[in-house]
């Protein structure tokens, strides 16, 4: 069997750096596979977040050889083994330890969010009727698995730290599939545009990169979201209208 | 007792996914306090795996299914081993459970009219399952978890629970610690919901993640509580085989469900050759009938393929053993085929089942609409668990609910696909409602101390143990290795009595384990304290599949071919702590119908 070597950011928020772990590696094999082989046999405490290895569950999120990949889709087939292979946590979230960081800011960002409110449903079953074609597109934000790599590559949140102001394009793709959901009544525009800071958003699609699930989060959620929000308060004669309405 | 941070909650569910979610939506509907507590992070736990569908008699694609024929379907899927009347309360409750999501945000598949799309799946009559393409249970639990954050209940991810606390009788409390600084928590509730998944962890080859270590199976166990039906491991039929890396990854039954056929390595449909005397009316007897049911179309029969679980996998074991098996040790699952019979086909198939073409490009090279797969059985599911009462799914001490893969009744020796899915929802729902009641009702009970200086000790010892103790992965390997091989599909006296001796002498490694480095987030530590529940569920298993000398459902043996044993009678198993603290089993007898339900089973069933 071959080896290869992984060199896998260990430590806290105190102290961390990079140490090497040579181990076997097999035809078929993914870079988390490699993170537990090294687990079982050489680093026991490693801390490493995954749950289905099958890319479903958007826990294994982690930057190797500088990429952004979910490691259980990691193919080393992929990857030149005749130099080390790094793997480092996600660098826009704190880091808890190893491979693992404190993701929190994301799930309150959502709290924050207007939740969806659909219409009254439109038979006695409680159920709504809706045509397949008219929610192909929601599906495809409803992909998401809330692995956050789009989070981690968006030079907003990486370089400039404004997690404050802006929610990031996960976020944008969350707020585009209840805006655009045929049921949903509630207006998020004001929100977009001021707290959640779409403004930042700069369209270089980094995000649309890195995705998993193949979500075209620039083209289909954050510039349509964008229009909606210049419509809506910059367009002259809305704006007319608010005046004197 | 040294001070813990402490919560204090009316309800308090232990599990998020679809039912630990659910119960908590529900208990929260009331003005009572609510916790939930999860190992991973919120969203991730194994219901977001799943994919084929939920199972609910919406009667949306054939008007003729109904909540009866899903309640007969049911029961004979469980071989009738089922608690009738939980299999009664889910095929009535899970189509406004099903609905009801779509309220909260989930958007299913859609038919011609506007509503919900169902699609076949093995064993249920009518097209059934509500799905979103392949990720249904990422449909589900995100819709579930987008409403769930905004009832007020108090989340606390990466938190695993170690010890249910009982004050007398009553359960009192849990005790657990957070992985992130490794800092031991009390949890004080009136009433506690246990939603914690299954078992898969206990075996080598499974579809299951590392959280499937059989925590509240064990936790109930401990309490007091009494398991049923242990021995029915569910071995889907379909798992990944090659790469050896992604070895038991599920390929979900929706597959079959829109076309695909299994050959073996002759070509050879070899699910054709056997097919069971209770199935043989509804299944086709060639392959055209078989492919126009799975088309939708109406008074044509399922093709055999889409037979129960426990049936096509122990199908595919036979032709792997008999040396008709594909390269890697599986057999072949192919839907590229049906470009024979539609126009576009690898477009329908990357639309209906992307996810899994998806996991076998990256994973394995293989684009599945121009080459069949290699497949083989995996661990995926247990029937049994924690015994409830039907209605409220209270178990046997007071204060204690149970709900989802975790608590047992419904599917007897046999799960079908997507009950599952609609389980969680319907008795989720009715765990968190009777035990917000069992709250209203009842005082807080204190917590003894004694009890918790006891539990936080022995959940440091890994740390105190010699340094030359077993390293727990080691250990955790080991176990899985002989529960594979000796409590897997094929079971006999010699196996399972060898299982049982394998199994305290890992019990004795176990207490010796060594977790190296410091409490924050270590990932060794932590597998050094599944290993105690995973041994539980281990040896629950064991002896009940000992005790149960028959081949039914999922449960076989090769010394007991029959489906009965003579005399014996229709009996679940059961398994309770002892009072000397050893593992006792017992069986109890299947209830008689009550005349109304029998009445459907002799019509339909
Ligand atoms: C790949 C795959 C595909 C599937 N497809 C289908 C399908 O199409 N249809 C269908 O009906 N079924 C399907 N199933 C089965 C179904 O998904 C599961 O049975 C179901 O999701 C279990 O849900 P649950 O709520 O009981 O538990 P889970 O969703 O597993 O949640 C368990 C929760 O308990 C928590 N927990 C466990 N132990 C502790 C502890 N000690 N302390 C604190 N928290 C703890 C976990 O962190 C987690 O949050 C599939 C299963 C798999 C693996
Ligand atoms: S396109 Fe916008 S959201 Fe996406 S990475 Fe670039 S700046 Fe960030
Ligand atoms: S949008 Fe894509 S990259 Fe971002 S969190 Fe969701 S799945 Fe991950
Ligand atoms: S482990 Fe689930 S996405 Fe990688």
């Amino acid at each position: 069997m071959a080896k290869a070597t992984f060199r896998i950011w260990r430590g806290d928020a105190n102290a961390a750096q990079f140490v090497d772990y040579e181990t076997e590696v097999a035809e078929g094999m993914v870079v988390l596979d490699a993170i537990h082989r090294i687990q079982a046999d050489q680093a026991n405490d490693m801390a490493v977040r995954w749950n289905c290895k099958a890319g479903k569950c958007g826990s294994c999120s982690a930057e190797v050889n500088g990429n952004p990949k979910l490691m259980c889709m990691a193919r080393l087939n992929d990857l030149p083994l005749d130099e080390p292979v790094t793997v480092e946590p996600m660098r826009a979230f704190p880091l808890i330890k190893d491979l693992v960081t404190d993701v929190s800011w994301n799930f309150k960002v959502k709290e924050k969010m207007k939740p969806f409110a659909p219409r009254p449903p439109d038979a006695e079953d409680g159920t709504w009727r809706m045509e397949q074609e008219d929610i192909d597109h929601i599906q495809e934000f409803r992909k998401c698995i809330e692995c956050f790599l789009c989070q981690d590559v968006c030079h907003v949140l990486r370089e400039h730290d404004l997690h404050e102001e802006f929610i990031g394009p996960r976020f944008f793709v969350y707020a585009a599939s209840l805006e655009m959901h045929p049921i949903d009544t509630e207006n998020r525009l004001e929100e977009l545009k001021d707290s959640d800071g779409i403004g930042y958003c700069n369209i270089t699609k980094c995000c649309t990169k890195v995705c998993p699930e193949h979500i075209t989060i620039t083209d289909n959620a954050i510039i349509p979201l964008k229009e909606r929000v210049v419509d809506e308060f910059y367009d002259p004669i809305k704006k007319l209208f608010r005046v004197f309405s | 007792m040294a001070s813990y941070e402490t919560y204090d909650y009316d309800v308090l569910v232990i599990g998020a996914g679809g039912a630990g979610l659910r119960a908590a939506i529900e208990a929260s509907v009331g003005n009572l306090s609510v916790g939930l507590i999860c190992k991973s992070l919120l969203g991730k736990a194994h219901t977001v795996m799943a994919e084929g569908g939920v199972a609910a008699a919406l009667a949306n694609v054939d008007e003729r299914d109904s909540w009866r024929v899903h309640f007969a379907d049911t029961m004979r899927g469980g071989q009738y081993l089922s608690n009738a009347r939980m299999a009664e309360l889910h095929a009535k409750e899970s189509p406004d459970r099903v609905r009801e999501l779509e309220g909260w945000g989930a958007l299913f598949d859609r038919t011609q009219e506007g509503s919900i799309l169902q699609r076949n799946f093995g064993g249920h009559q009518y097209p059934r399952l509500a799905h979103v393409g392949d990720r249904t249970g990422l449909e589900m639990i995100r819709a579930l978890q987008d409403h769930g954050i905004h009832q007020g209940i108090d989340v606390h991810m990466e938190h695993t629970v170690v010890s249910l606390l009982k004050t007398g009788d009553r359960v009192s409390g849990a005790f657990g610690y957070e992985r992130e600084k490794g800092r031991f928590k009390i949890f004080s509730a009136k009433a506690i919901v246990l939603a914690t998944g299954g078992v898969g962890k206990a075996y080598k080859v499974t579809s299951n993640s590392w959280e499937y270590t059989g925590d509240g199976h064990s936790l109930a166990y401990h309490a007091g509580a009494e398991l049923i039906d242990m021995e029915f491991v569910q071995f889907h039929p379909t798992g990944m085989v090659w790469p050896s890396s992604v070895r038991g990854i599920l390929v979900t039954e929706g597959v079959r469900g829109e076309g695909g056929i299994l050959k073996n390595s002759e070509g050879k449909r070899f699910m054709f050759d056997d097919i069971p005397e209770l199935y043989v009316n509804q299944t086709a007897d060639n392959p055209e009938e078989g492919w126009r049911y799975t088309q939708g179309e109406r008074d044509t029969r399922r093709p055999p393929e889409l037979l129960t679980r426990d049936h096509v996998a122990r199908c595919i074991v036979r032709e792997v053993q008999e040396g008709r098996g594909s390269p890697h040790g599986g057999v072949f699952l192919d839907i590229a085929w049906i470009k024979e019979k539609i126009p576009n086909a690898p477009e329908h198939i990357r639309r209906k089942l992307p996810s899994m073409y998806h996991q076998f490009k990256e994973l394995a090279d293989i684009d599945i609409t121009e080459e069949p797969m290699e497949v083989g059985p995996t661990t995926h599911y247990i029937m049994g668990g924690i015994r409830v009462d039907a209605d409220s799914q209270m178990t046997a001490v007071p204060g204690l609910f149970a709900a989802g893969e975790c608590a047992a009744g419904l599917h007897g020796a046999n799960r079908l696909g997507g009950n599952s899915l609609s389980d969680l929802l319907v008795f989720g729902k009715r765990a968190g409602e009777y035990a917000a009641q069992f709250a209203m009702e009842n005082e807080t009970v204190p917590i003894e101390a004694a009890a918790i200086d006891a539990v936080a000790a022995q959940t440091l010892k890994p740390f105190e143990n010699a340094q030359d103790g077993d390293n727990p992965y080691n250990i955790q390997a080991q176990l899985q290795e002989k529960m594979q091989k000796l409590v897997g599909i094929a079971r006999s006296q010699e196996s399972l009595t060898q299982a049982l001796e394998e199994i305290q002498n890992l019990r004795e490694k176990a207490a010796n384990v060594h977790a190296i480095g410091n409490r924050e987030y270590n990932a060794g530590w932590h597998t050094a304290l599944d290993l105690d529940c995973l041994l539980t569920v281990s040896e629950a298993i064991t002896l009940a599949a000992l005790e149960r000398r028959a081949s039914i459902g999922a449960h076989s043996r090769d010394d007991y071919p029959e489906k009965e044993e003579p005399g014996a009678g229709k009996y679940n198993t059961i398994v309770q702590k002892a009072p000397d603290g050893t593992m006792a089993l017992r069986r109890y007898p299947v209830p008689g119908l009550q005349a109304d339900l029998q009445a459907i089973i002799d019509e339909i069933g």
